[in-house]
């Protein structure tokens, strides 16, 4: 296999684990946030949280995988990355530990006290994680001051433009309507109604910010900076999204849920395709950008690493997929069949 | 503080804290495991509670080691940009694979475990411990690797890249076929199984001493008894064999942690070195002969380098500079764990012996039992710190320097905002974890098994039921 073909086959499989892990810890970052809005009782809470709790730790790691890949095949990327972000990651790490945390400890005692700070911690680490990754993917698309030494030279408030905290804002609203899409589909009874009532009032909102969002990126030519257009693409996850509105006024749970995931892949393979072949844009010097080509590893490792991606990918898919099958119940607020 | 100090004083007190937790899911997911494949096969009810109460404690453990190991993951990057470029082409292939190998499997099999009884057929819901036991011991592997190679990089799984400065990795069977990577392992394991033990018999001891479920507890006794003396004699003799590598691969580190100035033939055993204040120059020691010459190359009359000719040795080759690690640590971690480790033996032995000789559950000293539990505890934190520090000034060692590997961007505000935050999160997630821990184990099985419903009160959260 050829270098070349080893470096562009290696930015599609991390375009993939990030696809990935904004599909999966999207409705789970958007159950996090609804927790202690939608249940109003111990048992509501708790059903929420069991309707991603055998799974949010499993989705959490596509996000480690896709750190660990881009580590292993864009060393530069994952340097660069990793320190021009610090402060924003470190705050992203807190809200991971917040929720994680909490999602194992809310129910091991039972003072309300307890539970009801640990529900809060779930939220606030979810709406966190959330506006953060937005954010940051913004400040990607967008481009940030990098030197001729591959280093980024702002700070925290460089990061803190119009544009990336649009990103952030709209990544949560897009995630909050996944949430009470999935929760749409996992709960029961007066619960699976009232987050079906939530789910409408999220969407006006979602939409207006994507939109905006949207025309932001138009306006600002952000488009056309690499080597590919992303064509239909974002209108196709417009036209998604749109459809998402028509299937939650119908009730149509099921359709509703995969038109919002549907946006949200569309929404990252256009981020993709802006970017390619640049992992990172230079506004000090386009010239001094990231690519695909300067920030790689050596071609043996990229090979090794694709044998082991090979083996290994299909079968992570397989048990994964496998268990969100043996878990597809949906759940009552009911004590009585309740894991705690 | 200047960036370097911060960034490792950072690293060290994240890394050693997520350790705290790691040892503990290496052992006690096989004890569980076990415990529910004895009730699969037996359907005895203690096996269950045993299962179940020992599973909580699991779970509690666990938690804190998941969240803490994402920030170990994203930490390479933020505060080593340079040495994530230097050896990033190498190193970030073990971490990936540990993350599609290892961290999905555990993730996803606990996922399982947790929510699946009843749900998922039993013998799936058997499985999926075993996996997560084996999950999380495979995750140990790869990162021990991806440290076997900071610590002693094998010559044929590298070269050095001059057109753009930076190590490249030539062949991915040297790597992970290190030797200090599996010697490491070894040693970890057993670390592993010995923690778990030891937790066992310390919190045994507590409810024996109080006669509550003495069958269940003298049973869990008997068992951790058998594995912590199997478990400590493995960390002796692995820790043995990491020696004998460290005399060849890290001399330095060897006449560091013995506090050998001058190069001895036969070298003696220091049981007692005081040095000076800078830590680099010795006043005062008692020393066994020929027993450093036979725990370094097992033959009492070998040559052990010191660390003067060492020093002068790394200055001719690699140019002026200090090559000596900070002594007063690498020399009494080295003998915490070690004399620690020795305890252990001893202790796991007078237990096993014990229960031949007839019934411990009505000993005089079951009481002290609970305070074993800091042994294990301590000597793995300093084993880590003898490590790592033992390999100062390189990151990688004989490649690269420790203040050549820091992200050049960070700065002094940034970092302290890091250390601070991380310091008060981490320092939170103790008070809560200990705090679960200790009323879990406290309360006992029975507790445990009926957790799910009733002890969680009508608890009504925010508005009216
Ligand atoms: C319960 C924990 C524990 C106990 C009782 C011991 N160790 Fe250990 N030791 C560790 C836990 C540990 C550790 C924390 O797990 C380390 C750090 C790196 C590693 O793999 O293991 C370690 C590292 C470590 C090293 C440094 C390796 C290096 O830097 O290259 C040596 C030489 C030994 N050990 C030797 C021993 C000896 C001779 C022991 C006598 C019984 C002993 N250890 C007991
Ligand atoms: C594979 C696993 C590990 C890797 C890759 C690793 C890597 C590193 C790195 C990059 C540093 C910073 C550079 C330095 O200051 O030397 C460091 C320092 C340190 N690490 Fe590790 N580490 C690992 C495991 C551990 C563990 C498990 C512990 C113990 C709990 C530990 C304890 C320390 C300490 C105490 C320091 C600070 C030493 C100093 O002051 O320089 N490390 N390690
Ligand atoms: C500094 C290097 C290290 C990194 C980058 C790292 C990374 C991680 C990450 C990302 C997780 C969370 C996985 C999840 O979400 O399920 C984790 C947990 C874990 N790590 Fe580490 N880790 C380091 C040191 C170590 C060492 C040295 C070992 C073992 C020898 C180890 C063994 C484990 C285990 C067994 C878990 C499972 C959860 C638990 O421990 O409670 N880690 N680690």
């Amino acid at each position: 296999m050829s270098y070349q073909f080893l470096q562009i086959l290696w930015f599609i499989l991390i375009a993939i684990l990030w696809i990935g892990f904004y599909f999966l810890e999207g409705f789970d970052f958007g159950v996090g946030m609804l927790l202690p809005f939608i249940g109003k009782k111990d048992v509501e809470r708790r059903a929420i949280i069991n309707s991603i709790g055998s799974t949010w730790d499993g989705n959490e790691v596509w996000l480690l995988t896709a750190g660990g890949a881009t580590f292993a095949a864009f060393p530069e990327w994952y340097a660069t990355m990793f320190s021009g972000f610090y402060l924003a990651l470190f705050l992203l790490l807190v809200g991971l530990i917040l929720r994680g945390i909490s999602f194992e400890y809310r129910s091991k005692d039972a003072a309300p006290a307890w539970r009801s700070r640990f529900d809060w911690m779930i939220a606030i680490g979810s709406f966190l994680s959330a506006l953060l990754l937005g954010a940051a993917f913004a400040n990607l698309a967008r481009g940030i001051p990098i030197n001729a030494d591959k280093m980024f030279t702002g700070n925290l408030f460089t990061l803190l433009n119009p544009y990336g905290l649009l990103g952030g804002v709209t990544t949560v609203a897009i995630f909050l309507l996944h949430g009470a899409n999935f929760l749409g589909l996992k709960l029961e009874g007066e619960l699976r109604e009232r987050v079906n009532a939530t789910a409408k009032k999220l969407w006006v909102v979602a939409t207006v910010l994507y939109i905006a969002l949207g025309i932001f990126t138009y306006i600002a030519d952000f488009w056309n900076r690499g080597m590919v257009s992303p064509g239909v693409v974002p209108i196709a996850a417009i036209a998604f999204l749109l459809a998402a509105g028509y299937f939650i006024n119908q009730k149509r749970e099921g359709w509703a849920f995969i038109m919002v995931a549907l946006n949200i892949v569309f929404t990252q393979i256009t981020f993709f395709l802006m970017t390619f072949p640049n992992v990172m844009l230079s506004t000090t010097n386009p010239d001094w950008s990231l690519t695909i080509y300067n920030a790689s590893s050596s071609q043996y490792t990229l090979t090794v690493m694709s044998i082991v991606a090979l083996i290994f990918v299909p079968i992570v898919l397989v048990y994964q997929g496998w268990s969100y099958y043996m878990f597809r119940k949906r759940i009552s607020a009911d004590k009585k069949t309740l894991v705690y | 503080m200047d960036p370097i100090t911060l960034s490792r004083l950072q690293f060290a007190l994240t890394t050693i804290y997520h350790w705290l937790f790691v040892p503990l899911t290496l052992g006690l997911g096989w004890f569980v495991a076990f415990m529910q494949t004895r009730y699969y096969q037996t359907k005895d009810e203690t096996w269950r509670k045993m299962t179940k109460f020992w599973g909580k404690l699991f779970l509690i453990n666990f938690a804190i080691g998941v969240v803490t190991g994402i920030v170990q993951e994203f930490q390479f990057g933020m505060n080593w940009s340079e040495y994530s470029r230097y050896v990033g082409d190498i190193f970030g292939a073990p971490l990936a694979v540990e993350a599609l190998l290892a961290f999905f499997m555990e993730s996803t099999f606990l996922g399982i475990w947790i929510f699946g009884e009843g749900r998922v057929p039993e013998k799936v819901h058997l499985a999926s411990i075993w996996m997560v036991a084996i999950g999380s011991n495979l995750s140990a592997l790869w990162i021990l690797l991806a440290n076997g190679f900071m610590q002693a990089p094998p010559a044929a799984s590298y070269v050095f890249n001059e057109a753009n400065g930076r190590l490249e990795m030539v062949n991915f069977f040297a790597l992970i076929g290190n030797p200090k990577g599996w010697i490491f392992f070894w040693h970890t394991i057993s670390d592993g199984f010995a923690m778990a033990a030891f937790l066992i018999l310390a919190v045994s001891a507590y409810h024996i001493v109080r006669k509550q479920n003495v069958d269940f507890f003298k049973r869990s006794f008997q068992m951790a008894a058998w594995v912590g003396l199997v478990a400590s004699l493995m960390i002796f003799f692995g820790g043995h064999a990491m020696g004998q590598f460290m005399y060849t691969a890290q001399p330095m580190k060897m006449a560091a942690l013995e506090a050998v100035w001058e190069t001895e033939q036969p070298a003696p055993f220091s049981l007692l070195t005081i040095g000076d204040l800078s830590g680099k120059q010795e006043v005062w020691s008692i020393r066994i002969p020929y027993a450093m010459s036979f725990l370094a190359c097992n033959n009492f009359t070998c040559e052990v380098k010191g660390v003067n000719e060492l020093q002068a040795q790394a200055v001719a080759q690699y140019g002026p500079g200090d090559y000596v690690p900070l002594m007063v640590v690498t020399y009494w971690t080295f003998r915490i764990m070690m004399f620690f480790g020795f305890i252990m033996i001893g202790i796991a032995a007078f237990f096993v012996w014990a229960m031949m000789r007839g019934d411990i559950t009505k000993a005089k000293w079951m009481k002290w039992v609970p305070w074993i539990l800091i042994l294990p505890y301590l000597a793995n934190a300093s084993g880590w710190l003898l490590t790592e520090m033992g390999r100062q000034p390189w990151i990688v060692y004989g490649l690269l320097k420790v203040q050549d590997a820091v992200s050049p961007n960070l700065t002094v505000v940034d970092l302290w905002i890091s250390l601070i935050g991380y310091t008060v999160v981490y320092g939170s997630l103790a008070v809560a974890m200990v705090y679960l821990m200790k009323k879990t184990a406290l309360a006992g099985p029975d507790a445990a098994i009926h957790e799910s419903v009733d002890v969680a009160a009508p608890a009504i959260v925010g508005s009216q039921d």
